[in-house]
């Protein structure tokens, strides 16, 4: 275990800045999720903590220690990468050890570390192979191996399961929460796929055009998305958004769907008739009978079911979709004219200009409190 | 399965037969003329029906040409030897020269580095011919005309640049990734470029070993001009055989026999090499 500070990184490419005065500070045995679209920086990142490529200003120190100008060799790190990057002329058992042999340990402490390993991962009996003959599930341990095998304190993972099917990809999602807490060590983990992100993560850094936009745990990203687009990342299925502009009622603010009025309890008035976007998580949203109070009339469109949950497809009477989810099992409507029961209070505001989270206001008083 | 007709296979086959015949053709006429004698080579009509003689290798390995007008001392076997040596050298260092320097132009971009390496590379746009009289020059001034370390030095032109540019390609065709790995295992960046760089290039490495060396062993301006009759290679040795007497046809035939055979094996040899594709299977397949 150790701990990891990353101090106003910049990286450029170009003159293009991949890493844009980047700090982030990861404590003692953390799992941190490194998430973010393609191209946000992440792989940069991950290599410029493993000391493959440097800096063009900015401090890296691992366990306080400064380690922008110390080589790769010298981090003692342990890394996985995406596309595996095992030695095409070495065997699996030779991969895994390469790790070892920079050590000068002797062959019986490496073959034992190995087999060790290896028994972990369940590929003790494929050791002798070349990376040719493996399948990828066994590639993907195997280099999964060779990271572990020298129980570095930091370890770095990129997209680990990214090249493996679906199906190895959910027994490792599994698997992998066990074997990095056996490990002990703080681990940096990047990924693409937000459920494995909110599956791994003690804390979720939410990466876009080389800045950090959204540092937190799971459920502070997924229910309090800093943005539009930390929004629309998280969740399956994706987040309603719909465009609106508040007005002012009579017992508050309020938007319009379906011709309907939707309470916006806690917002106020600084954001009456002001370009915003509402955002509606799918599961927050039921459908309700005709005489409830506020239900909003919808015609539903389609019906998906996927395994554990049952998407509909609903239309608001102005032609706006909407995105309803429930449990799979569950009764609903089918086809035709239904209603929908929105919760003002689980909705999310955005500001439509800059995309930024529009808090209710007692929430943001709270926070500039804080602030102050 | 794709099904060709009867037709189509035999037309293939003729196709095929015509190609093979026409590149091989020559190779197998000089193959024949070399154990036959001057008389029955020029032969009007040619035949294939002759008695063979080994007059023309004897004659060539003991350095003895009988002519018409008496006994010639040739210096074959010298040339045979100067030509694997001076080839062997010139590879031998354009390898040892070039290997690194391909790794360092493929893995670091530094501050014209594509400078440089294209300046490498135009060494090959450049015909022969244009350097060669500054460079007899240069090197009676330098003590360097007539020698082997000249030739191999000079030999440079040839083999470093096809080496360099061969052999970059293959190092960037390697997955970085691959040799951060071993990095960050551990290991000096030194020995990553010996542990996975080089056996992961091996086949490149080869490949632009071999055809430099048939570059290098083809080589006849640059000898000719800048090394006297016992430094020259057999490209250079070859117009021995044309003598006050008349051309030696047979002669040529045997010394041609004996010149490519080294260049043939080692192509025969190094086949497996070029055609083998380490780094499959490196990254996700």
């Amino acid at each position: 275990m150790t701990t990891l500070q990353l101090k106003n990184i910049v990286k450029r490419y170009k003159s293009q800045a991949v890493l844009d005065d980047l700090s982030l500070d990861v404590a003692n045995g953390e799992r941190l999720v490194l998430f973010g679209p393609s191209g946000s920086g992440k792989t940069v990142l991950l290599r410029l903590i493993a000391g493959v490529i440097e800096p063009d200003g900015g401090r890296v120190l691992i366990g306080g220690e400064d380690m922008t100008d110390v080589d790769a060799e010298h981090r003692g790190l342990g890394m996985a990468f995406q596309n595996f990057a095992l030695f095409p002329h070495m065997s699996a058992f030779d991969n895994i050890a390469s790790a070892l042999t920079s050590r000068k340990s002797s062959r019986d402490t490496i073959a034992a570390g190995v087999h060790k390993v290896a028994k972990l991962l369940k590929i003790d009996h494929v050791l002798s192979h070349h990376p040719k003959a493996l399948s990828n599930g066994q590639k993907q341990r195997t280099a999964l191996a060779r990271a572990l095998v020298g129980s570095p304190p930091l370890l770095l993972l990129d997209d680990p399961l990214r090249n493996v099917d679906a199906k190895l990809r959910f027994e490792m999602r599994l698997e992998l929460p066990r074997l990095l807490a056996a490990q002990g060590a703080t681990v940096i983990y990047v990924t693409q796929d937000y459920k494995e992100a909110m599956a791994l993560g003690d804390r979720i850094a939410v990466m876009a055009h080389g800045r950090i936009r959204q540092i937190g745990t799971p459920a502070e990203i997924y229910n309090a998305p800093a943005d539009i687009e930390i929004a629309r990342l998280f969740g399956d299925p994706t987040i309603n958004l719909l465009d609106v502009m508040p007005q002012r009622g009579p017992d508050g603010v309020f938007v319009e769907l379906s011709d309907m009025r939707l309470r916006l309890p806690g917002f106020g008035a600084q954001i009456v008739e002001k370009q915003c976007v509402l955002g509606l998580r799918p599961e927050t949203i039921a459908f309700a009978e005709a005489s409830a109070h506020g239900a909003i009339p919808v015609t539903v469109e389609a019906e998906t079911p996927l395994n554990e949950k049952t998407v509909t497809l609903a239309l608001t009477v102005r032609g706006r979709e909407i995105l309803v989810s429930r449990p799979a099992g569950t009764p609903g409507p089918v086809a035709g004219p239904a209603h929908i029961a929105v919760d003002g209070r689980a909705a999310f505001l955005f500001d439509k200009a800059t995309g930024q989270r529009i808090l209710p206001s007692e929430l943001a008083s709270k926070r500039n409190g804080e602030a102050a | 399965m794709e099904t060709t007709s009867p037709v189509e296979r035999l037309l293939r086959g003729v196709a095929l037969t015509l190609v093979v015949v026409f590149f091989m053709f020559p190779i197998v006429w000089i193959f024949l003329m070399s154990f036959q004698t001057n008389e029955t080579i020029l032969r009007i009509p040619p035949s294939v029906v002759f008695t063979p003689t080994l007059e023309n290798y004897a004659a060539l390995i003991t350095g003895k040409l009988q002519t018409a007008s008496g006994t010639l001392d040739i210096a074959f076997m010298r040339n045979l030897g100067n030509s694997v040596l001076l080839s062997v050298a010139s590879v031998a260092l354009a390898l040892v020269l070039g290997v690194p320097a391909a790794y360092a132009f493929a893995r670091h971009k530094f501050r014209g580095s594509e400078d440089i390496a294209f300046t490498l590379l135009s060494f090959r746009f450049a015909p022969p011919l244009l350097v060669l009289l500054p460079l007899t020059q240069y090197f009676q001034w330098l003590g360097l005309s007539n020698t082997y370390f000249g030739l191999i030095w000079i030999y440079q032109l040839i083999c470093l640049p096809l080496i360099l540019w061969i052999v970059r390609g293959y190092f960037e065709d390697i997955s970085a990734d691959v040799e951060y790995a071993y990095r960050i295992a551990g290991h000096s960046w030194f020995s990553t470029f010996r542990k996975i760089a080089l056996p992961l290039a091996g086949p490149g490495i080869a490949a632009a070993g071999l055809l430099a060396f048939i570059f290098a062993w083809n080589n006849f301006v640059f000898a000719l001009v800048l090394a006297s009759a016992d430094k020259q290679p057999v490209t250079v040795g070859a117009l021995a055989f044309v003598t006050a007497s008349g051309i030696q046809y047979g002669q040529i035939a045997a010394a041609i026999v004996l010149s490519i055979t080294p260049t043939l094996a080692l192509a025969l040899y190094a086949q497996r090499y070029l055609v083998e594709g380490l780094s499959l299977g490196a990254v996700k397949g």
